[in-house]
């Protein structure tokens, strides 16, 4: 898995609340069997119109955000389907790091496995990270995952919370299953144990 | 005396392997259901790390999410390219790691949720994944059950553990009775509803109360099937008699003296006397009436007597929302819900293609005719509720009617399949998930039981089925 350390880069405002898998990626982009090649078709409904034509006022189609690798949304993002498509997605049109209030849990945890950072923060600091957002392309934020903030364009700081131990794996780009494995014995013991207290498993 | 524990802590605290000292949990997973759509990149990932399955016995899969619900379905030229592809590439992980597998061409195939409990692979007390949301199902046996993304799936192929830390405990807890014509369907939307549709983030509801318990299993499964729209990693209703006698002789559940040993456990399932609730949402029976969704959010949930909303009736970031969904519906402020004109009538999915579902929408449908220039289908949830719905008669019923009478499958809950709306077609659809784009591209799901479902064929709009009983 890619680390993630630090990042500075363009944020996108999208302050709609949510923001569905349905939307990040529609069903008919899930009939893949690779991991890669998904972000061309990144919230394709809202991207481009039936003829595949790019609609002009959707944010990532404008000229100051075709680089964005920060989105900043509204609450509740990434509900919906436990699709991973759709970190693949985000992941693949260069988008790192997701900001917003809060996130639905399964969407949440695939961004973890991938690479990518989300951070929930408080409405109202959502709120001054979004107006930052909307500056463009000159307005870059950083985000620095060891120290655990943000910093706007104009220098405003904002710290975040992260699960220690998605924080560690995600620092070293650390592989969860080879992780689990060094743990296979005990696997195999709890495995034994239940197998006695509950064989119809 | 030991701290009383709810139903959710005795099934976590039964399946940690290892807990380390941030309070990660390494979870054993007792069953693992598999379909097409987020498993191939987990195949081969294993495939390149040259990983086994460590559990195939514990391991089902099953295609449903791609499968046409038509005639002549088993030959692959009567699929779309892709779609054959990852059905192709199920058939061959299958075989390949030895899981197993229910193909197109079972009598047992179905939609993954419906199969696993209906082959007794679901059972109280276990731990139940799947690389799909609508896991949550599973809950309604007192089993532990969510959704995964493609990573997890590789993780728990190759572990039989998932990494996870603890969720809070919620209690959604329905009392009284329901009145006539509400049902499990109105129960979960109204709880969505309340509590919107992060009400739920990083808890396990468990939902109980007088009107849950006079469930039939097929409505505790409805109920926790949408456990995930309100946001929840899991729904649960702690098992009982009913449970047990659902379980009973299934092909996978435990005979003899297991079966004995089994129940016995299974009678420990529920949250003690003084257990501990992060948050308790309380509903009253009596209060729920039959409800439709009119947005494009689960959340977005009125009582079919109720008008269009307006983007002002709400608050903060929902007002954009609210107005977005308006005009992706094409509906206006003040118009009475019952005047709302539907083009097609979807009545399938995981969350209401169960043959309880069936036996209520025949029931309204008997002797009546779908409005005329309506598409109306019927998706069975397996193939075994197809063949049992064609048995009892209700399969005739539907026909006689004007519906379509499909294979299982999940069809057009999200259209993956041929099964799609047209832009700007309007559904009635006992699934559960009313996003853009959904059914089809443009298209516009209202969400309702199947007896809602099945009044709203018959006029052509959406319908009081209090009106036709």
């Amino acid at each position: 898995m890619d680390k993630f350390e630090k990042l500075t880069g363009i944020a996108a405002p999208m302050p709609l609340v949510n923001i569905d898998t349905d939307m990040i990626i529609p069903k008919n982009f899930l009939k893949t069997i690779k991991r890669s090649g998904l972000g061309v078709n990144l919230f394709d409904e809202m991207r481009y119109d039936r003829e595949g034509n790019e609609i002009a006022d959707f944010v990532l189609n404008k000229p100051q955000y075709r680089e964005t690798e920060i989105l900043v949304a509204g609450d509740n993002f990434g509900c919906g389907s436990s699709r991973e498509h759709a970190p693949w997605a985000i992941k693949d049109f260069g988008i790192r790091c997701v900001i917003a209030p809060s996130f639905a849990d399964i969407f949440y945890n695939n961004c973890f496995k991938n690479g990518i950072l989300p951070i929930a923060l408080p409405q109202e600091q959502v709120d001054v990270l979004m107006r930052d957002a909307e500056k463009g392309s000159n307005a870059r934020m950083e985000i620095d995952l060891e120290a655990q903030t943000i910093t706007s364009s104009d220098g405003d700081v904002f710290t975040f919370e992260v699960d220690e131990f998605k924080k560690h794996c995600l620092l070293n780009g650390l592989d969860d299953i080879g992780l689990t494995m060094e743990n296979v014995d005990t696997i195999t013991t709890f495995e034994n144990d239940v197998l006695t207290d509950r064989p119809w498993i | 005396m030991s701290t009383p524990k709810t139903l959710y802590d005795k099934l976590w605290d039964a399946h940690v392997v290892h807990e380390a000292d941030d309070g990660t949990c390494l979870l054993y997973i007792d069953r693992h259901l598999v379909h097409e759509v987020t498993s191939p990149q987990a195949f081969e990932g294993l495939r390149m790390a040259g990983r086994p399955v460590r559990a195939p016995e514990r391991t089902i899969a099953v295609p449903d999410h791609n499968v046409p619900t038509t005639a002549g379905r088993d030959d692959p030229k009567n699929m779309t390219e892709d779609s054959a592809i990852q059905v192709a590439a199920l058939d061959k992980n299958a075989k390949e790691f030895g899981i197993h597998y229910y193909p197109v061409s079972d009598v047992r195939q179905g939609i993954v949720h419906i199969v696993g409990p209906e082959q007794g692979w679901t059972l109280p007390g276990m731990t139940v994944v799947c690389g799909d949301s609508h896991t949550a199902t599973h809950g309604a046996f007192g089993a532990l059950a969510h959704g995964i993304g493609t990573s997890e799936v590789e993780h728990v192929l190759a572990t039989q553990t998932l990494i996870q830390k603890k969720a809070k405990n919620m209690k959604v807890e329905i009392t009284g009775k329901l009145r006539p014509g509400v049902t499990a369907k109105d129960i979960t939307l109204s709880v969505i509803g309340a509590t919107g549709t992060a009400g739920g983030t990083g808890h396990v509801i468990e939902y109980c109360g007088e009107a849950i318990r006079d469930l039939s299993m097929e409505g505790r499964m409805t109920v926790c099937n949408m456990a995930i729209e309100g946001g929840a990693r899991a729904g649960l209703i702690a098992p009982d008699e009913k449970t047990f006698a659902y379980c009973e002789g299934r092909p996978n559940a435990p005979k003899g003296e297991d079966w004995d040993k089994a129940v016995a456990y299974w009678k420990t399932l529920f949250s003690d006397e003084g257990a501990h609730y992060d948050k308790v949402v309380t509903l009253k029976g009596e209060d729920i009436a039959p409800v439709v969704t009119w947005g494009t959010s689960p959340e977005d949930v009125l009582p079919i007597t109720a008008s269009v909303p307006s983007a002002t009736d709400f608050e903060g970031g929902k007002v954009e929302a609210a107005q977005r969904s308006l005009d992706y519906m094409d509906l206006k402020p003040g118009t009475p819900l019952s005047d709302v004109e539907i083009d097609t009538v979807f009545i399938g999915s995981c969350t209401n293609g169960r043959i309880e579902d069936l036996r209520a929408a025949a029931a309204i449908l008997k002797g009546k005719k779908v409005k005329d220039g309506l598409r109306a289908m019927i998706v069975p949830g397996s193939g075994l509720v197809r063949a049992q719905a064609e048995e009892e008669g209700l399969a005739d019923i539907f026909k006689e009617a004007g519906f379509e009478w499909r294979l299982a499958g999940c069809s057009m809950c999200l259209a993956m399949n041929p099964d799609q709306l047209a832009p700007g077609e309007r559904c009635a659809a006992t699934s559960n998930r009313n996003f853009e784009g959904r059914q089809g591209y443009k298209g516009r799901t209202h969400l309702m039981s199947p007896e809602m479902a099945a009044a709203a064929a018959l006029t052509g709009r959406l319908t009081d089925v209090r009106d036709m009983m």
